[in-house]
């Protein structure tokens, strides 16, 4: 049963297959999306206490969900790239830090719009939002450092390193602010205990979590398409392919 | 440039003392380097104080809200004084050079990283945190409060000179200059603050104090274990 998993570690071989699924991706997620959406604005109940601002934890919970662990993935390719020191690892972390910000952002932009009807306000010194929006700002630091060099493997390599150092604090950060403040209302989603919502509901917040999950990763592929273009310009092998557009 | 003399001017012997050597080395060159340019040190410990009186001239001076928002004005003007002396660690070593030299010295680099962090907590970690009970004290913080306080700026800003070392390392050389640096820092001293000012918070709601002041003890030996190695790294990075 042999992948050479080392084989994709070039971005000669990954670029052709990524070029190749990054299409299924996002057309996966449109059609879970379509689904998603559908069950969750059409179908789903009303909710008895929260009426139907609750439907925005549709887009709401799989945004939080995937900023978090688009964190962790992009901590685990960074320490493929200075482990192995791979050019593909790093590249793949430059791809996803956009996404996760976009993830973060969404989540924080939905819940202050659930927050107004429900809470009464649109922020709230909560421990889950202070926790967010300090994991966009990891983000954004990420992205700011990477843009602040000129030299594409140096900037790969310290933003390797600035990632680590991040992911060994978002726990520590996310504990910190918990104990600090909780306002937040439990999760009603755990993998120990019954689901404390209706199955229509959980069965929404599954297909679109699925649905952001195809779209991250999606799109993710097509932005390691364009930064492989990006640094490879004038290199005969990508010549040879032709660029994806 | 009569540095790298000096780095191998250091004893020859067994891995424990040449990692003390190194650390020593980087204690007394960058604290002879502070002391020889004292005016910094005074401005950056008149930003402190600066930006520790901006907030009663702002907000409403009254006894007891001054006594609530005291230690968390004194943390965060803490951190920012922190920040400001960033760029003394390794931000000059770079520029002319020396620090390129440094990292050639067969002494181990996060020993040295070490002496130079432990040098930039002393010439500006410590000061603040001697003047932060005088302080509390204009913020009408009683005496025991103020000993909470200094005794958990003791215990944070050390952690605060370690990861900013690890981001003073990381912008070496990048451009956006302080501005990136604190975009850099300041996330990651979050739950310096959040322990370090609820200290004194939670003194004051009439718990115990030493939850905080643990967890800021254990940060600070996680810091203080895993940082030298990450400034290191980073520092590499920035000289290949």
């Amino acid at each position: 049963m042999g992948i050479n998993w080392f084989r994709y570690a070039s971005p000669v071989s990954f670029l052709p297959l990524a070029r190749a699924l990054a299409p299924w991706f996002l057309a996966t997620a449109a059609v879970l999306g379509g689904i998603g959406l559908w069950l969750g604005f059409g179908v789903a109940p009303t909710d008895a206490t929260q009426g139907d601002a609750y439907r925005i934890i549709f887009i709401h919970v799989p945004a939080a969900w995937m900023a978090m662990f688009i964190y962790v993935v992009m901590a685990g390719w960074s320490a493929l790239a200075l482990g192995y020191n791979t050019r593909l690892s790093a590249m793949m972390a430059q791809a996803l830090a956009p996404t996760g910000a976009l993830m973060a952002a969404l989540a924080l932009w939905t819940g202050a719009f659930w927050g107004r009807p429900t809470w009464g306000t649109y922020w709230a010194w909560d421990a889950r939002m202070s926790s967010t929006l300090i994991l966009l700002f990891l983000y954004v630091g990420v992205i700011a450092l990477r843009g602040a060099f000129d030299d594409a493997r140096r900037a790969d390599r310290a933003c390797a390193l600035l990632t680590l150092v991040g992911v060994v604090n978002v726990p520590i950060i996310y504990f910190s602010v918990r104990w600090w403040n909780t306002l937040h209302q439990g999760s009603s989603i755990s993998l120990t205990a019954a689901p404390t919502m209706a199955a229509i509901m959980v069965t929404a917040m599954l297909v679109m979590t699925f649905a952001l999950w195809a779209y991250c990763i999606g799109v993710v592929l097509w932005r390691v398409q364009a930064i492989v273009a990006e640094r490879e310009e004038g290199a005969p092998w990508l010549a040879r392919t032709a660029v994806a557009r | 440039m009569t540095e790298p003399a000096t780095a191998r001017g250091l004893p020859a012997g067994a891995d424990t003392v040449s990692v003390l050597a190194a650390l020593r080395w980087g204690l007394a060159r960058d604290l002879a380097i502070a002391f020889r340019s004292r005016n910094e040190l005074v401005v950056q410990l008149v930003f402190f104080v600066l930006v520790a009186s901006l907030f009663p001239l702002t907000l409403a001076p009254e006894p007891g809200t001054l006594a609530m928002l005291g230690p968390g004005v004194l943390w965060v003007a803490a951190l920012l004084s922190s920040l400001l002396a960033l760029p003394r660690l390794f931000g000059r070593d770079f520029d002319d050079g020396t620090l390129a030299q440094v990292a050639l010295s067969p002494r181990p680099l996060p020993a040295l990283v070490s002496g130079k962090m432990l040098a930039h907590w002393l010439v500006t970690g410590l000061p603040v945190v001697v003047l932060a009970p005088v302080l509390g004290a204009a913020y009408r913080l009683d005496a025991a409060a103020g000993a909470l306080l200094a005794a958990s700026l003791a215990l944070g800003t050390p952690i605060l000179s370690l990861l900013g070392g690890i981001v003073g390392a990381l912008t070496l050389g990048a451009r956006g200059g302080s501005g990136l640096a604190a975009l850099l820092a300041l996330p990651l001293y979050v739950p310096v603050l959040i322990f370090g000012s609820g200290a004194v918070a939670a003194q004051a709601a009439g718990l115990s104090a030493s939850p905080h002041l643990s967890l800021l003890a254990a940060g600070l030996l996680l810091a203080g274990m895993a940082a030298p190695f990450a400034a290191a790294a980073a520092i590499r990075i920035a000289l290949d």
